[in-house]
């Protein structure tokens, strides 16, 4: 009998093992992706791709319907080849635009499509033909540093004309 | 002078021995494994003894340990504004390191020193000599069902003290402290890779289950036959394992996780 109950708690033991492991690679791992629903892929051309990884997710309205699984330099646009799938039961009309975005300032990038309002439903590896690039910080502040030198500039170069006609014109 | 070159020349020969004896050792213990596995009995009451009863400890380290990261990280990502990517640095701390390598340390004091001084005082009262006589040999019928039990039980305390860890996580996290519970495990989810991250995870365990267990037995087997002897051995079976166990952590993770 104690023979008996030794082997009872050791198969509780292992029992306890294979629940927390699987509790481990479902709840708190991607397994459950692996596993998911029938998916149909989609593809995108980007002129920056930005920090987008594999793996990120794809969404829209902010719910995640899919994730990018591969990307790729297009050797005849030099463009970003984004491959993503898509959930089957989520469709969208042919004609919506992806966009690269971030989560927040600091967070990760994905791909937000927005839907169009063809009547027709993107298919299995159809092309989204309008895109819209990541934003690229040092891009922004370049612009933003190449405005103000312009000012500067025109201001410069009016000053000895008339400095009232430069301050009128920066109003 | 020349006495400091002889002790020098000594404790290096002696460490070099006692490494390569410790080598011969564990590689006799593997030949017997194959054996104990047919006396399949022998395994499950030793994972009995090691593993479940191992169990109590585990699991409250692990909700304690669990508890207090998501407590102390909540407060390190809130300046930040990174309360959502709490339950991703508990899960991956947990799943990657601290699962493994505390479960190591506490097996090592748990159920590393009951081994050696088990098996010590079976070589103290002569029983190890005594299965000779019969033509047993005890490191197929003593030791390597030990050596199994123990391989075989670290991964799944290490499994389950992550398990633990992530629950007492969430429990102050979310219950506690109000975090959203979907950005809590939809961040484990899309960032925790079950093969890289919960399985290296797991291939630590087994490693440390091998260090642990083979450090327990080599002690114990080798120990001087004395009540002194034994004391001495089972220390020395916890400050060798958790060293081996450190010092393994940081190769294995190195291998493991260098290109993320």
């Amino acid at each position: 009998m104690a023979k008996k109950s030794t082997e009872t708690l050791v198969g509780v033991f292992v029992l306890l093992g294979i629940i927390a492991l699987a509790f481990l690679a479902l709840k708190a791992a991607n397994l459950a992706s692996f596993s998911a629903a029938k998916q149909y892929e989609v593809r995108a051309r980007f002129d920056n791709i930005g920090g987008l990884k594999k793996n990120a997710p794809v969404r829209s309205a902010g719910v995640s319907v899919g994730q990018v699984t591969s990307i790729t330099l297009d050797k005849n646009t030099f463009q970003g080849l984004v491959i993503m799938k898509i959930n089957e039961g989520v469709q969208f009309p042919a004609d919506s635009s992806a966009k690269i975005l971030t989560a927040g300032l600091l967070g990760d990038q994905y791909v937000g499509i927005e839907p169009g309002a063809d009547d027709k439903n993107l298919k299995n590896g159809d092309l989204i033909k309008q895109t819209q690039s990541a934003v690229v910080l040092e891009n922004l502040i370049g612009q933003l540093i190449f405005n103000k030198a312009a000012d500067a500039g025109s201001g410069g170069a009016a000053a000895p004309a008339a400095d009232a006609a430069s301050t009128g014109s920066k109003k | 002078m020349i006495e400091l070159v002889n002790a020098l020349g000594q404790a290096t020969l002696r460490a070099v021995t006692s490494l390569g004896h410790g080598a011969f050792f564990f590689v006799d213990l593997l030949r017997f494994l194959p054996g104990s596995l047919r006396r399949f009995g022998l395994v499950v009451a030793q994972i009995y003894m090691i593993g479940y009863r191992s169990l109590t400890l585990i699991l409250a380290a692990g909700l304690a340990v669990g508890c207090v990261l998501a407590l102390q990280m909540y407060y390190a990502l809130v300046p930040f504004g990174a309360v959502e990517s709490l339950g991703l640095v508990v899960n991956l701390s947990l799943v990657r390191e601290l699962g493994p390598v505390v479960t190591a340390l506490l097996f090592a004091g748990r159920a590393g020193t009951a081994l050696t001084a088990e098996i010590g005082l079976m070589k103290a009262g002569e029983q190890l000599s005594a299965m000779e006589l019969m033509a047993v040999d005890p490191r197929g019928r003593v030791l390597a069902p030990r050596f199994l039990a123990g391989i075989f039980s670290m991964p799944i305390l290490a499994i389950l003290y992550s398990a633990v860890g992530i629950l007492g996580a969430w429990f102050i996290a979310v219950q506690l402290i109000g975090v959203d519970p979907a950005s809590f495990w939809s961040s484990m989810q899309g960032k925790v890779d079950v093969f890289r991250d919960v399985g290296n995870g797991i291939v630590k365990a087994g490693v440390f289950g091998v260090i642990c267990t083979g450090i327990a037995l080599y002690q114990g087997y080798e120990t001087q036959a004395t009540p002194e002897g034994v004391a001495y051995a089972t220390t020395r079976t916890v400050v060798y394992s958790s060293l081996a166990v450190l010092a393994t952590d940081f190769i294995l993770t190195a291998m493991m996780f260098s290109t993320s």
